[in-house]
């Protein structure tokens, strides 16, 4: 039956994520925007501590899923949206920047054995703060991530690794500031194509891995974003996730449907943007007297009403794209379509709802003073990382015209 | 709990609804706005679906079915597929059997209810829209006064379907014009109540299939038992609601309609060499078209959802009409430009498609789920 309500439970475990992102994330947004490449440990801290009391293995979504009963424990990648929205809301630099094991240990998830599975996310659940990271894209490929240059050759019982990958989410913090992983992707052989490409975990220190620079962003300041150089970097036979088979299916198929889960999780970062945005707005207007009057005739209402009601309908339109993506993959329904649907949707339509908060709060909106034309600048990644609006589109467009990406490209 | 899921009797009514409205109404629908005429065969054939006799309740002669918004909103995009105005012609006794189901007295809906629980079509309407261009429901310009035993009405309607084939109209007015929604009440005219004009058919851009008209209202005078609820009169915020969801459900089957149309087409027309939908400039505008067809069919389920828990749904109603006004724009605008010339030409549909679209941002009342 169509219902998008919340049971009390999850509400009230969404309050809890909400006052982590009033209470934790707020009062330090401004100042770690400002200090671009400066790190919070305190809130680091405090975020690991909170995943190491809630078990083995939380993530987000495990504190939020009900217990038993009803079924709705396993909407677990819907849960995850939930939480994500509120985290973003406080401030998505920092969420990105919270210790866990990332698409890094998303990749491990899907395609390691589980044998690789313990060794490699077995950390996530004691000790001090760890990051896992995932690094595909290099100066000369980003959505074409098939024309990889980055090599892997094997020699006795290791791997050597050679080549240059950018944009890598806390890559410093995975490879350098805490003993974490890197996940990076490399070809067995050029020729193959994506058949060739194949995942390596490599341990954090691992000799011939560098971080040679932490890029300066127009948003999202407080996550690193990385430059990583591999030199001959070597790591153990058994790092490699998957078959080095390079006929083998899986490896990159995997990882790219890992896609399926992280897509609604980033349209889920970007409406927890937007609704910080449109909420802020909502406060002004009202202090300001501006009424907002659900209604009555479109032909009455004033520029700024159907302004806001836009940004305001725009959001849940995305919304429910979103929860529709991810409570399909919670069914186990193949859900690439809808989940590209909703990250185009959201990724735009957040960048337009902050775009217009800065243009409607005037110069307040334009001023540091204030929070929101960090949350525009911090907006726009959504409709960038973890494939740009175009990206989706051509997914979306394949997909519903039933074409192969030699037909449409 | 969240679902996405239709329940399976909503299923079962939509491969229902969408094999007719393939079957059927999509072959009808040029003729329908070319003459100006519904065949009447095609009206009975949509009422033996029991989309109107079927939520009727049993003791009145119906079958009983729950009523839902959400199906309703199933219902009313599947029809619209077919064609905008034979999908308003099929429903519209709906536009006075559900609010006199919903809030009528007994002996109203005894009265008014068997009309729609027959073998064959009765037409049925409710006046709601006035022709200003800022016509806002919640500040109807109609007035009905009391005086003596009953009620004076006074106004103009326009956008009422089947008005002149109605054996009773269901009018909305302003008791009270300052009270907001709760100062509006229903009034069931029998046609030729003294003061009642229907006057002549109203000519549209678009739904031109439907009969539609204009109504004056002159000193009509009613008795009391015929406002609707009797003494309780009727929560007008809901009906709204339910209008508004209706309307958005149809706009979602007009977008639909122009987009699967024109998807169609561009996997068949080629331009240098390869179908024009090999070409991203015509492969984005439909991935967007896509896109925005389920973003809003989502809307109008969130406010089907919330009239289904008993809400009002007074902002998601508004929220999914608006919305769905604008996309459906988009995407007919889209499936014409898409066809280029071709979409010009009314061999094709979308130019239809595009003219019905427009109305949902104009018409108001002429709907319900």
């Amino acid at each position: 039956m169509i219902d998008f309500e919340f049971e009390p439970q999850v509400r009230a475990q969404l309050k809890i994520y909400h006052a982590v992102a009033e209470g934790l994330m707020r009062p330090i947004s401004r100042e770690y925007d400002e200090r671009e490449h400066e790190k919070p440990w305190q809130f680091f801290e405090a975020m690991w501590s909170a995943s190491q009391s809630l078990g083995p293995a939380a993530g987000p979504e495990k504190s939020i899923a009900p217990e038993k009963g009803d079924g709705a424990a396993k909407l677990r990648n819907l849960y995850t949206c939930l939480s994500t929205e509120e985290l973003c809301w406080g401030d998505a630099g920092l969420f990105l920047s919270i210790p866990n094991p990332g698409l890094g240990g998303a990749a491990v998830a899907a395609a390691g054995t589980p044998e690789q599975k313990d060794r490699f996310l077995r950390r996530f659940r004691e000790g001090r703060p760890k990051w896992g990271a995932m690094a595909i894209t290099e100066p000369g490929c980003g959505s074409d991530s098939a024309a990889i240059t980055t090599t892997a050759t094997r020699d006795g019982d290791e791997w050597v690794i050679n080549g240059t990958k950018i944009f890598c989410t806390a890559g410093q913090m995975s490879a350098e500031k805490s003993e974490g992983f890197v996940v990076v992707w490399a070809t067995l052989d050029r020729s193959a194509g994506r058949a060739g490409i194949k995942p390596f975990v490599v341990e954090h220190h691992t000799p011939g891995m560098t971080v040679t620079r932490v890029e300066n962003k127009l948003g999202i300041r407080a996550s690193d974003t990385a430059m990583i150089v591999f030199d001959n970097c070597r790591v153990p036979a058994s790092n490699l996730l998957g078959s080095a088979e390079v006929k083998a299916t899986g490896g990159f198929k995997d990882v790219m449907a890992t896609f399926d889960a992280t897509r609604p999780i980033v349209a889920a970062m970007a409406i927890g943007v937007g609704r910080a945005a449109l909420d802020y707005v909502r406060d002004f207007l009202k202090d300001q007297k501006v009424p907002i009057r659900y209604g009555i005739s479109p032909r009455r209402l004033t520029a700024v009403e159907r302004d806001f009601m836009e940004m305001e309908v725009q959001l849940k339109a995305a919304r429910l794209l979103t929860w529709r993506a991810a409570w399909m993959l919670d069914m186990g329904l193949r859900n690439s379509l809808e989940a590209s649907m909703a990250k185009a949707k959201a990724g735009k339509a957040v960048t337009l709802i902050t775009q217009k908060a800065v243009e409607l709060l005037g110069p307040i909106g334009y001023s540091r003073k204030v929070l929101v034309e960090k949350w525009m600048r911090d907006a726009k990644i959504n409709d960038i990382f973890e494939g740009t609006q175009q990206i989706n589109l051509m997914i979306v467009a394949r997909r519903i015209l039933d074409y192969s990406s030699k037909e449409l490209n | 709990m969240i679902s996405f899921d239709l329940t399976e009797e909503q299923q079962m009514i939509r491969d229902t609804v969408v094999a007719f409205a393939a079957a059927e109404i999509r072959p009808a629908a040029r003729a329908a706005d070319e003459t100006g005429a519904i065949p009447s065969a095609l009206i009975e054939q949509a009422w033996e679906l029991g989309l109107v006799r079927g939520v009727i309740p049993e003791k009145f002669g119906g079958y009983g079915d729950a009523r839902s918004a959400v199906t309703g909103a199933i219902v009313a995009e599947e029809l619209a597929f077919g064609d905008l105005s034979i999908a308003i012609h099929a429903l519209a006794p709906r536009l006075i059997a559900f609010p006199v189901m919903e809030f009528g007295s007994d002996d109203q809906r005894g009265r008014i209810l068997k009309d729609f629980a027959g073998d064959t079509f009765a037409a049925g309407t409710a006046a709601l829209a006035e022709p200003r261009f800022d016509f806002d429901a919640s500040a109807l310009d109609t007035t009905a006064k009391p005086d003596g035993a009953g009620f004076i009405l006074n106004g103009v309607k326009c956008c009422v379907p089947l008005a002149s084939d109605s054996a009773t109209i269901l009018v909305f007015a302003a008791s009270n014009r300052d009270a907001g929604f709760g100062g509006m009440d229903g009034f069931l005219l029998p046609r030729g109540t003294p003061g009642l004009t229907v006057s002549g058919r109203e000519q549209n851009m678009g739904l031109k299939g439907l009969a539609t008209y204009e109504m004056k209202l002159e000193n009509c005078r009613v008795g009391r038992e015929s406002r609707l609820g009797g003494d309780h009169g009727i929560n007008f915020a809901r009906i709204v609601g339910q209008s508004r969801v209706a309307a958005a459900a149809m706009a979602v089957g007009v977008a639909h309609a122009a987009y699967a149309y024109a998807k169609a087409y561009d996997k068949e027309r080629k331009a240098f060499g390869v179908p024009i939908a090999a070409k991203q400039a015509i492969a984005f505008m439909l991935a967007e078209m896509a896109i925005e067809i389920d973003a809003t069919r989502l809307l109008v389920w969130e406010a089907a959802a919330c009239l289904d828990r008993g809400e009002d749904a007074l902002t998601e109603s508004y929220q999914a009409r608006n919305y769905a006004a604008q996309s459906s724009m988009m995407v007919t605008d889209n499936a014409v430009q898409i066809l280029g010339g071709h979409g010009y030409i009314r061999e094709h549909p979308v130019e239809m498609f595009l003219r019905n679209a427009r109305g949902f941002a104009v018409l108001e009342g002429i709907a319900t789920v």
